[in-house]
């Protein structure tokens, strides 16, 4: 009898312990942590910026669900992969790797943390708990593209290129085309500086362009350096990944910004409401993912009426940036007449279009 | 007491670490806690620590060879690029061959690699008597450009959306996991090697004796009969192959393909490391780990207690600074003198 009882009291014991450490972790589970890792510093004004204002989104969505890491700086390599490891093996549910070179670590990670859901943007690697994401910048460089091409004076436009990856090349030629559209005589010149955030270089390139002539600066990079360079030498600018507004008030035309909220708010509620799954967005204006800035005022009425017009076809789907004819420099027709390219087409883009100088280096 | 002098800078490091961490509001007991003990208070952790460490150790042993011979191979980072760029380029050769003989090839491959860099410098040095310091330096960046030509162009993975990086190495080129469940690689085993060898040369061979003597006493050894140029040569071939060896780890190890961005800056580091390890090979075994939780901590800073990124490499240049502080002050000794400007006559 006495046994039996000290058994009783001993699971009575147990149980009760069982419950606290239960509860315990109940009220570590109160918040899902949700992570990110950013390629820059969250002051980089630009890509990794725009992704942390995104995060403080899911935050004040969810402030009182959901907690939410970041860590900054991480090189794409091998330290990727401990980064994002780390994340996962301290509680975070749902983690967004924000740079390209993070997809074969994101990919590695996942494939041995199984209850974890992964977003990496803009790569083409899925697994079932790896989803990609990325936004049709491109929407954007065609709208800025009817602009510069109506305020160049010199008919050269500058390009700071980072690196001739295909969503970059997208977005040269999408502002060629949108330029030489309302301007036969425009020409583009690109500077390649092989880094996404270096902004000494960026600042060199944009000064390099600004001698050769060209009198608007525009940059797939992250930094406002060229946007200030502009500022001082007396050109134009535009904006990158994010308002940089306040880097030239007087040059900034308008900035292409990257608007990732929504999405991670969707995301996130998804993974609270059990509902996430794998899959590839690829956002543009008409999701909000990417937005304008607001048009300088030096810019001419008609211009901001061409401007919003294109932009609103873009939405409407009566504007396709890429619509045919489209040729490349040998011209090749890469997209016949009265058709639209599909996004796999899009998606790897490596040629110039016809009227491009220069070649993409190899 | 000069041996002393890094364990004297580790303490005064942490010491303003703690100022620091205390000027920021942020508890500096539970700041260092999450900085330097929790990183490695896991099996996970410490395998972590050893996968960053081992480039750092073994780049640090082969440079600390030159070092003690006043001979200045910079260019470490350059030379780890070329030894990634010679395996990698092996094991895309022999892409889906699978074969036992492709990674000892692809070792073989990478410290051939890095020393044919190196012999770049020993060359310039020996016949023209050209800066090494220079030439290593600069190499460096023709090697990265040479790795950016090749990812973005030849090498690219023909599936790859055209994005600049190499397909993904297949199993028989990857370096084996020694430690289930982590990312523990064989290139651990071969830095702990590394030490070992490095130890014997340069405590009980004939060439450690040389070496340090060319660089503590270059005339005493000529007299002795000890061939400069031979040493310029020796030195940079062991950095160099050191370094092309640390390549060849980094890309088939953690990374396992070509990317444009092989080493986050480890053939510079590896310069503090082998100062901070007195260019003792078992130094600088300590000095890589140490520098490589400073980066582990920084990660769990960041995750942990919201800390900036910076605070890594705020900790990283005071470790230098107190160093090259206690140094100086270990070896000299502080005297206020008054300046009495003679007086013109």
């Amino acid at each position: 009898m006495r046994k039996l009882r000290y058994l009783t009291s001993l699971t009575g014991g147990i149980l009760a312990a069982a419950m606290l450490v239960a509860s315990g972790s109940a009220l570590a589970a109160e918040k899902m942590k949700v992570g990110f890792v950013y390629v820059g510093p969250i002051g980089d004004h630009g890509w990794s910026y725009e992704h942390n204002q995104g995060r403080l989104a899911v935050e004040n969505a969810f402030s009182d669900k959901v907690k939410t890491t970041y860590v900054e700086k991480v090189a794409e390599g091998a330290d990727a992969a401990r980064v994002i490891d780390k994340l996962a093996s301290t509680g975070h549910k749902l983690i967004f790797t924000t740079s390209f070179g993070y997809m074969n670590p994101t990919l590695r990670v996942a494939k041995k943390r199984k209850n974890v859901m992964f977003e990496h943007a803009t790569g083409f690697k899925r697994s079932n708990n790896v989803s990609t994401y990325s936004a049709r910048f491109y929407e954007g460089r065609y709208v800025v593209g009817k602009i510069v091409g109506k305020m160049t004076k010199s008919n050269i436009i500058g390009y700071v290129g980072s690196f001739p990856i295909p969503e970059v090349i997208r977005g040269i030629n999408a502002t060629f085309l949108a330029a030489r559209s309302v301007n036969p005589k425009v020409k583009i010149k690109v500077v390649w500086v092989s880094s996404w955030f270096d902004p000494g270089k960026e600042a060199d390139a944009a000064k390099t362009l600004i001698d050769q002539g060209a009198d608007i600066i525009m940059q797939h990079t992250d930094s406002p350096a060229p946007v200030q360079v502009a500022e001082k030498r007396g050109k134009w600018a535009v904006g990158q990944a994010s308002d940089m507004h306040a880097f030239g008030p007087k040059a900034q035309l308008t900035a292409i910004i990257d608007n990732w909220s929504p999405y991670y708010v969707a995301r996130t509620k998804a993974v609270l409401d059990g509902t996430w799954k794998s899959m590839d967005t690829w956002g543009g204006f008409k999701s909000g993912m990417v937005t304008l800035a607001k048009y300088n005022k030096a810019i001419p009425a008609d211009v901001v009426a061409l401007a919003k017009q294109t932009h609103q076809g873009i939405i409407n789907g009566t504007i396709h940036p890429f619509a045919g004819p489209v040729k490349d420099q040998s011209g090749k027709v890469r997209v016949k007449a009265g058709e639209k390219p599909d996004d796999g087409m899009l998606a790897g883009m490596n040629f110039y279009v016809e009227g491009i100088d220069g070649s993409i280096p190899k | 007491m000069l041996y002393w002098s890094p364990m004297l800078a580790v303490v005064l490091t942490i010491l303003s670490g703690m100022v620091m961490f205390a000027l920021l509001d942020v508890n500096p007991a539970k700041a260092i806690h999450t900085f330097f003990v929790a990183p490695v208070s896991s099996l996970d952790g410490i395998a972590e620590l050893f996968v960053k460490a081992t480039p750092l150790v073994l780049i640090a042993i082969g440079l600390s060879f030159g070092f003690q011979a006043n001979v200045w191979n910079i260019g470490a980072e350059g030379q780890l690029t070329i030894g990634a760029l010679a395996s990698g380029g092996l094991a895309l050769a022999f892409y889906d061959v699978d074969t036992p003989f492709l990674l000892p090839g692809m070792m073989i491959a990478g410290v051939l690699g890095g020393m044919t860099w190196a012999a770049i410098p020993a060359f310039l040095k020996t016949r023209f008597n050209t800066n090494e310091i220079l030439t290593s330096l600069m190499l460096t960046y023709v090697a990265l450009l040479v790795l950016s030509y090749l990812v973005h162009g030849p090498w690219k993975d023909p599936e790859g959306m055209n994005f600049p990086e190499s397909r993904l190495f297949h199993e028989a080129a990857q370096l084996p996991v020694i430690l289930e469940g982590t990312r523990l690689h064989l290139g651990g085993l071969l830095a702990l090697l590394a030490v070992a060898a490095g130890w014997v040369v340069m405590a009980r061979h004939i060439i450690g004796f040389q070496i340090k003597v060319i660089g503590m006493a270059p005339m005493a050894a000529s007299f002795a009969g000890f061939k400069k140029a031979r040493i310029v040569w020796l030195s940079l071939m062991i950095g160099g192959g050191a370094a092309g060896l640390a390549g060849m780890i980094e890309i088939s190890g953690p990374i396992g393909q070509i990317i444009p961005v092989i080493s986050p800056g480890y053939g510079f580091t590896a310069i503090i490391v082998a100062f901070l390890g007195r260019l003792n090979p078992v130094g600088c075994l300590l000095a890589g780990c140490l520098m490589a939780l400073t980066y582990l901590g920084g990660d769990n800073a960041q995750i942990e207690m919201n800390l900036p990124n910076a605070v890594t490499g705020v900790f990283q240049g005071m470790l230098l600074f107190f160093l090259l502080a206690c140094d100086v002050l270990i070896r000299y000794r502080l005297r206020v003198v008054s300046k009495k400007v003679p007086e013109a006559a």
